[in-house]
Formats: C-alpha cells, sequence, structure tokens
C-alpha cells in the first residue's frame, strides 16, 4: 500500500455573527486553497509553509472570538487521500480555465490592453500557482494561453521541462 | 537583548531580525526555537503565535515591530510593503520586489539549514533594498 502523506488540519469555529471577521476568514481559507474536510474542517498538504499558514489563520479565528486547533494527521486510507486531492485538484481546474476563457478574451484587445491583460492573468496564474498542491491537467493550457498574448508562436512545453513547481508537490 | 522566533526562517523572519539589528537593538542575540515553550524567559519572541510582536489583523510581524516601536522611517515603510507581500500575499501594496525576493529566501532555505547562516546572508540583502528605496526616496526616480 502507497503510504499516505501527512496534512495539516484546521479545526475551527467562528461566531456567526458579526459576519465581517467570519467571511474574512472565510475568503483567506479559499485564497490558501484548503481542501473542505467537512463543516469547520479544512486540510492542506503538510508542509512548513502550508502549516504556518493554518496557524495564522487559527489565530483569525481565535481574535475573531472563535476556536481553533491545528493538527497534523494522515488519511488512514489512500482512497480519502485520492479523494481530497481530486477534490483540490478539480477546483484549481475551474481556476485555470477561467485564466484560459480570459486569455482567449483578451487575444482581440491591442496595445496596453492587451498589456495590462496579460500582466493581470499572469499574477492570476502566479496565485493560482501558490495554492495548486495537485496540478490538473487544465494547468498547461492555461500557461499556454497567456503565453500566446505574448508569443504567438507558443507551443505547449515538452514533458519534462521546467514548469512552476507545485508548492507542496512530494515525489 | 535576547530575541526568539521559530526555527526555518523566511522572509518575515529574515526582515524582522534585519529590522531589529538595526533599528531596535544594536546588538541582538537571536534564538530559534521548534515550539513556542522553549522561548528563553529572558527573550523577545517575535513572529510566533500568540505573542505581541507577530501578525495582527491584516499586517505582518515586519509592520507589527514598526508601529510597536514607533518607526515612521518612509524608507522602512517601503520595505515593510515588499515583505508584506513576498510573505502574506495579499495584494494589499503593489510590490513586483516581493515575489522575486520570496524565491530567493525559499531557495536559501533549501540550501542552509542553519538560521543564523541565513540572517548573515540575508542582512546585507536588506541592507541594499533599505539604501535602494532611500535614493529613490530623495531623487524620486530610481537610482542608476
Amino acid at each position: 500500500m502507497v503510504p499516505t502523506g501527512e496534512w495539516v488540519l484546521l479545526a475551527y469555529r467562528v461566531p456567526r455573527e458579526p459576519s465581517t471577521p467570519r467571511i474574512a476568514i472565510w475568503r483567506k481559507l479559499k485564497q490558501l486553497g484548503v481542501a473542505q474536510l467537512g463543516d469547520g474542517l479544512v486540510a492542506l498538504p503538510a508542509d512548513a509553509r502550508t502549516r504556518e499558514q493554518l496557524e495564522w489563520a487559527a489565530d483569525d479565528v481565535l481574535a475573531a472570538g472563535g476556536t481553533a486547533s491545528v493538527w497534523l494527521a494522515r488519511p488512514a486510507s489512500t482512497a480519502a487521500e485520492r479523494e481530497f486531492a481530486a477534490q483540490m485538484a478539480a477546483a484549481r481546474g475551474g481556476e485555470y480555465a477561467a485564466v484560459t476563457a480570459a486569455a482567449d478574451a483578451a487575444a482581440t484587445l491591442s496595445g496596453a490592453e492587451r498589456q495590462a491583460a496579460v500582466r493581470r492573468l499572469r499574477n492570476e496564474l502566479r496565485r493560482i500557482g501558490r495554492r495548486d498542491f495537485f496540478p490538473p491537467s487544465e494547468r498547461d493550457a492555461a500557461q499556454l494561453a497567456v503565453r500566446r498574448l505574448t508569443d504567438p508562436d507558443a507551443v505547449e512545453r515538452e514533458p519534462g521541462s521546467i514548469a512552476e513547481p507545485a508548492p507542496g508537490a512530494r515525489s | 537583548m535576547k530575541w526568539a522566533t521559530r526555527a526555518g526562517v523566511h522572509i518575515d523572519r529574515a526582515a524582522c531580525a534585519w529590522l531589529i539589528r538595526r533599528h531596535v537593538d544594536p546588538r541582538p542575540e537571536f534564538v530559534f526555537v521548534a515550539d513556542p515553550n522553549e522561548v528563553p524567559p529572558d527573550a523577545t519572541p517575535f513572529d510566533m503565535r500568540g505573542v505581541d510582536l507577530s501578525h495582527h489583523g491584516t499586517d505582518c510581524t515586519f509592520e507589527t515591530i514598526l508601529r510597536r516601536y514607533d518607526l515612521h522611517d518612509p524608507v522602512l515603510w517601503k520595505l515593510a510593503e515588499i515583505v508584506h507581500e513576498a510573505d502574506i500575499e495579499d495584494g494589499r501594496y503593489d510590490a513586483p520586489e516581493a515575489p522575486g525576493l520570496d524565491v530567493v529566501l525559499r531557495g536559501l532555505s533549501l540550501v542552509l539549514t542553519d538560521d543564523h547562516r541565513v540572517l548573515e546572508l540575508t542582512g546585507p540583502v536588506f541592507d541594499g533594498l533599505y539604501e535602494y528605496y532611500r535614493r529613490v526616496l530623495l531623487l524620486g526616480r530610481p537610482p542608476a
């Protein structure tokens, strides 16, 4: 059996009111790309950075009058781990697909408008890449679509060429 | 004075250590701990959960130290924007330097296991950034 990896979990509860800090925490967790394990339970593959991110998020929850604890855990089955990985990959896949669509739409622009679109989309790709722990197939298409805005001859990179590493990639 | 922070320093802690040495305590002694319980009783902890010199609201620890020690130098606040974006990446500031600095620090942490060595190497980087943005502020444009 393939051993499962280590995950960092945040168990939290935020008061329903006031809603502003509750929404801010939810947005923050979404930005980190967490897998939703259940109500008030989210997870990321464990590394020094993700552990720190969830510890800071736990502090935000405490500051909002809630309760929070951070755990290190291993899924008891590879099937469960695969399910969470697939859930996260699907979420990133949707984000990459949106970038591809935006890049295709920007292909009709020219000059400064086009440059602004390229900058925005590159930033968006970088942000998604930071929370992309299990790169989905949509990633290559999104990167290619954005590259084509500045280099119409760009072709898909050969497998094995240097791409942005996934932040928590484990071999 | 003695200062303590979590081992495995990255951008915020490296920048804070530089800030402390240059603007708070000219002869600091840094201690790196794996667990908050290991902070020596005579040390001031920073960038750790549950301590004062840490993240507060939307501030990273570098910004918190600037506020706590009344450091109003606009050059330091410019560096704070870069550190903030490299650490938190929330888009609060326009700091295109941040992703590059973040990668440099992450790369260093892969080849160095001694946090003291990381501070030795990153100190001159922050000295240089400070001098660069000091001149930007004086000249009103990038120097050279």
